[in-house]
């Protein structure tokens, strides 16, 4: 099986145990789900829903205890520390909710770093589409300290972007960040998604963050329990509210 | 408190095996040594009672400073035997005799005696083989020897005594009680008695000394004194266990030097192992920034923040004083049989101990050095706030004026020292001079690590991982300079060392090429009994009569005395010549043949001792009574026969001996110096020891000296660049453990495990090579100011080693590589989701 056109990355009855024996933890049960391209969507979900363990997997950074994930053409799954790497650098992007930059390097190398890391040459129309998007022009040589939290995490969005990956993966993009800044880069995401036709998954446990998204999908227990398209910020509340009234099957 | 410091300290236990080694090392020397030193000791101390045990009371010459000892004669044999109590009195003939091994080359050892001896039949040397000698031409040799040189009964053996090479046929092998080959590894020959007079002593009825023992009922020390009221005042009457611990002490006086070169090279380990201590308590306060501001913030004192750091301290110095110790035992058998089978031959060992000076100063030692090095960065961590705790952990760069200031104080102070040091020839304000300086130097570092250590990157830093490692070395400047310090101690130590060789080597070239006129040197080998060899005056004069040599002279040398200052003396066949040849220059008197009670001496060492033409001093020669001479000429500083007395030729009967110890040849005109050299070397056919060389070849040997010297420093400091290199690993691997989430946003957004590893690396060459460059630049100041303060002792010419100095640098790029192998593994073996969320 091959993810079809249209398909950024896929999961197909996903597992993820932690331990075993008694102590065993089942953090995925049989997850599957298609992520569109060119589409901005949102994992969401209680803690310990698995949420966060769905986007690793599905990122590569973490392995699945049974089913397949795709991004792209590339099967994932069984892909060595080699294979994961050049996955990582050429065809997914991250930002993560703090730490997300490398205090030694100013903003402009901090944002190219994934074409340097792989020896790329930097496409100098994009990267200017990008920090103009992200309004960081009079502060590429700046360090990481100069900057504040906003700034930073924007830094971290253009980084994402700058290699043109398959997929860019959020994980509380916005959880250390004020709601004003929180916004700036919630836009930006969304305007990527729609402008760039960049697919983008994050995952948020913040209803008014999923409301930008295209789509939300709701996570519990380890299975997908619900989803909206493009949901307002009170939808999304009230699904929150009454995941505990969706039937869960045992596992 | 207590509990928290000890849980804290084992749950970084890699941490606590990188610091504690550091002064493991530098433990495991000093408790090394004293083993060492203590093991040989006895070893010796039981060699001579072995040696004496034949001897109840030892009959000699006195001995008189400056004065060779009269022979004794027959008579006084028969004087001692006379003495009641006396059982046997017999005389011992004993002299150096160098064997000539099948290959024809002259036999050496390591440190022991190559003695001969006339065969008395009532030694403790026993016939292994064959017979005693009977007739002129039989000796029986030592086993050692026998074994040694493969020579076996029957054999012939040459030996080079006062004369020249004589043949011998062995009549017999003999060894010492036990079955023992030798008793220390000497090379040992015994004569028929006449025999060993000649060669020997250097005429008939000569004694070097008398061996009495004692009949029945008479102690030792009653026979003793009833032998001293006998003989008078003109003799040293000992017992044979006086005479036996005279001889260990003589020897352990000698093992005393060694100890301390090797305790010099633990404090210098030490020294570097404390940068270690300090940089690694340091980074350890700093991760531990939010824990200790927790403790704080509970209610801690300062002054139990600081006990917790300095416990941690006294944990690791404690267990690495234990563990120093154990390997210092080890080390010092180790180095105690490689002395007896190696170095000393054949020394029997008297077992490893262990003394108490060892064990004291180990912990002494391990702990003191741990705590002194935990002490600043206790202080650091006792300030931190306790709302430190609630803030994001960071460490902000704190501006280093001060440390800079301080710095260079601390490098004045140095020099002041060293100079003050150089001036007075006082060693210790030396040495503490050149440590206080590296102290200094260690503190200007981080100022220096910024445009250093980007100067160095950037060669390194062409691809994207090389500049995160060259980025990531210049984020703590601190931290960086002091791993660097550690480095440089060692390099600028070797360095230095260099310099000053090299420029001693440079000085003897121009010396050789510029000075003097002389195309043939002809001189003795240095031998271990204490003179060098010589060769008789007559063979000089064929010398001088051989085709092809225009002019020559040789001179015999001796200590002389005045007063209580031991002199050179010199006692040249031509004073012409030498003026010719060796360039000397007229300051006061002219250069003239010297009277029989006249002497001549360079200006500097007659302004030292207040002397113009015609003053007047009186010397003591080896064999002669106290003589008054008259200052007869001055000549003008050189760098040849710097703080030489001449004496008269006539003056050399008095030296020990009066045979030629260094000849000079000027070939004719046209004539070719190979040529000569040819012609002049069958003279010297029976006496091995002497060499003719060319002036080049004369140059080599003197200089040849000085690359075993720097081998062995090299040697002993290379422990102090291993104790470095600990340094480099252990700064490497809590800096990686700090930067544990970098490396995992690193790998996340695609750096390759290789990547990540030439990351770490090309920091640990950055801070290697920053290290080396900084222990060059010291070194070549340290070798220019001993350089400068040697002026006067003829290091006129300054060089530098450049070919070592550059080797100095690859090494060092190469130390960094291979101590970036672990902690770069570790980083590359990081899992990128733990390591994201590592807090």
């Amino acid at each position: 099986m091959s993810a079809s056109d249209g398909v950024a990355a896929r999961a197909v009855d996903v597992w993820k145990k932690y331990g075993s024996g008694d102590a065993a933890v089942t953090a995925l049960a049989g997850v599957s789900v298609d992520l569109e391209k060119s589409r901005f969507t949102a994992i969401m979900g209680p803690s310990g829903s698995g949420k966060s363990t769905l986007m690793h997997c599905l990122a590569g950074l973490d392995d699945v205890t049974g089913g397949e994930v795709w991004i792209g053409d590339t099967k994932v799954t069984g892909l060595k520390d080699r294979g994961l790497t050049e996955l990582r650098r050429d065809k997914v992007g991250f930002i993560f909710q703090q730490f997300n930059l490398l205090p030694t390097l100013t903003a402009e190398e901090n944002i190219t770093l994934p074409l340097s890391i792989g020896g790329k040459k930097v496409d100098r129309a994009w990267f200017d589409v990008v920090v103009d998007t992200v309004g960081l022009r009079d502060r590429l040589t700046h360090r990481p300290t100069q900057l504040s939290g906003g700034q930073q995490q924007r830094v971290a969005c253009a980084r994402a972007l700058v290699s043109r990956p398959d997929v860019v993966f959020a994980d509380e993009p916005t959880g250390n960040l004020d709601s004003q800044s929180g916004a700036e880069v919630l836009g930006f995401l969304q305007r990527s998604a729609r402008e760039f036709g960049q697919t983008i998954v994050m995952v948020t446990h913040d209803p008014n963050a999923a409301s930008y998204a295209d789509r939300v999908i709701f996570l519990k227990d380890g299975q997908i329990v619900r989803e909206l398209l493009s949901p307002s910020a009170e939808e999304v509340l009230e699904t929150m509210k009454h995941l505990d009234d969706v039937a869960v099957p045992h596992v | 408190m207590f509990k928290a410091t000890i849980k804290s300290l084992l749950s970084r236990k890699l941490r606590l095996v990188l610091s504690a080694l550091a002064v493991v090392l530098g433990v495991m020397f000093v408790s090394g040594s004293f083993v060492l030193t203590d093991t040989l000791q006895r070893s010796f101390t039981d060699l001579f009672s072995s040696a004496y045990a034949n001897v109840d009371v030892s009959v000699a010459p006195k001995a008189e400073k400056g004065k060779e000892p009269v022979p004794l004669t027959p008579q006084t044999i028969a004087d001692v035997k006379s003495v009641p109590g006396v059982a046997s009195a017999v005389g011992d003939v004993q002299g150096s005799a160098r064997p000539i091994g099948k290959n024809g080359k002259v036999m050496t050892t390591s440190g022991a005696p190559r003695i001969g001896f006339n065969w008395t039949g009532t030694g403790q040397e026993k016939i292994r083989d064959g017979k005693a000698p009977q007739a002129e031409g039989e000796v029986a040799v030592g086993a050692f020897l026998a074994s040694t040189g493969q020579f076996k009964v029957g054999d012939e053996i040459s030996l080079l005594t006062l004369e020249p090479k004589k043949t011998f046929k062995i009549s017999g092998v003999f060894e010492y009680a036990g079955g023992r080959d030798s008793l220390g590894g000497e090379l040992s020959v015994a004569f028929t008695e006449p025999v060993a007079q000649q060669l020997l002593l250097g005429g008939k009825d000569k004694f070097s000394g008398v061996t009495v023992t004692a009949a029945q009922g008479t102690s030792d020390d009653a026979l003793r004194d009833a032998v001293a009221a006998k003989m008078g005042s003109g003799y040293d009457v000992k017992t044979g266990a006086v005479l036996a611990k005279e001889q260990a002490d003589q020897i352990n006086e000698g093992l005393k030097f060694f100890n301390y070169v090797l305790l010099g090279f633990a404090g210098i380990a030490l020294f570097v192992g404390i940068f270690i201590i300090l940089n690694t308590f340091s980074i350890i306060v700093a991760q531990r920034t939010r824990e200790l501001a927790l403790l704080r913030s509970m209610g801690a004192s300062r002054g139990q923040v600081i006990g917790s750091v300095v416990l941690e301290a006294l944990v690791i110095g404690l267990i690495a004083s234990i563990v120093g110790l154990g390997a210092g035992i080890g080390v010092g058998a180790l180095l105690a049989n490689i002395f007896s089978t190696v170095g000393g031959g054949n020394l029997h060992l008297a077992g490893i101990g262990v003394p108490m000076s060892a064990i004291i100063s180990s912990f002494a030692v391990g702990m003191i050095v741990t705590v002194i090095a935990a002490v600043l960065p206790a202080l650091r961590a006792s300030r931190i706030a306790p709302v430190a705790a609630m803030r994001e952990a960071a460490t902000p760069d704190r501006p280093l004026t001060k440390i800079t200031i301080f710095g260079a104080v601390v490098v004045a102070l140095g020099g002041t020292g060293l100079g003050f040091g150089f001036n007075n020839g006082s060693l210790p304000l030396i040495f503490g001079g050149i440590l206080v300086a590296f102290v200094g130097v260690a503190l200007l570092t981080p100022l220096l690590s910024k445009p250093m250590v980007s100067l160095i990157g950037r060669l390194l830093s062409w691809s994207m991982p090389g500049l995160l490692g060259r980025r990531n070395s210049a984020r703590n400047p601190r931290r960086t300079a002091i791993t660097a310090a550690a480095l440089m101690v060692g390099i600028s130590l070797i360095t230095g060392v260099s310099v000053v060789l090299t420029s001693a080597t440079k000085s003897i070239e121009k010396l050789a090429a510029g000075q003097i006129q002389t195309d043939l040197i002809i001189s003795g080998e240095g031998q271990m009994e204490g003179m060098p060899a010589t060769f008789k005056r007559d063979v000089l004069t064929k010398v001088e009569q051989t085709d092809g040599v225009g002019s020559a002279f040789g001179w015999a040398s001796d200590g002389v005395l005045q007063g209580e200052d031991q002199m050179f003396a010199i006692a040249p066949t031509s004073v012409p010549a030498m003026k010719q040849m060796l360039g000397l220059k007229p300051k006061f008197g002219d250069i003239a043949p010297l009277k029989d009670n006249q002497i001549a001496m360079p200006e500097d060492l007659a302004s030292e001792k207040g002397l113009s033409v015609g003053s007047t001093l009186t010397l003591q020669l080896a064999k002669a009574e106290p003589q008054t001479f008259t200052v007869g000429f001055i000549w003008a500083k050189t760098q040849v026969l710097q703080g030489a007395l001449v004496l008269p030729e006539s003056a050399g009967k008095g030296f020990r001996s009066d045979q030629i110890g260094q000849a000079f040849v000027q070939t004719k005109p046209g004539a070719s110096a190979v040529d000569v050299q040819k012609r002049i070397e069958p003279l010297f056919a029976d006496n091995p020891e002497i060499t003719v060389q060319d002036r080049s070849a004369f140059v080599k040997q003197t200089t040849s000296q000085f690359d075993t010297v720097l081998l062995m420093i090299q040697i002993l400091l290379a422990l102090a660049i291993l104790i470095a290199v600990l340094g480099v690993i252990n700064t490497l691997a809590l800096s990686v453990i700090e930067r544990t989430r970098e490396l995992g946003l690193l790998r996340a957004i695609g750096m390759r495990r290789s990547q990540v590893m030439r990351m770490i690396t090309v920091e640990s060459v950055v801070i290697s090579v920053f290290g080396a460059v900084l222990g060059l630049a010291v070194g070549v100041a340290l070798g220019l100011a001993t350089v400068q303060a040697l002026k006067d002792q003829g290091i006129s010419e300054i060089g530098f080693p450049w070919v070592t100095m550059v080797q100095y640098l690859v090494v060092a790029a190469f130390v960094g590589v291979i101590a970036a192998i672990l902690p770069a593994i570790r980083a590359a073996r990081l899992n990128v989701l733990d390591a994201i969320a590592y807090e």
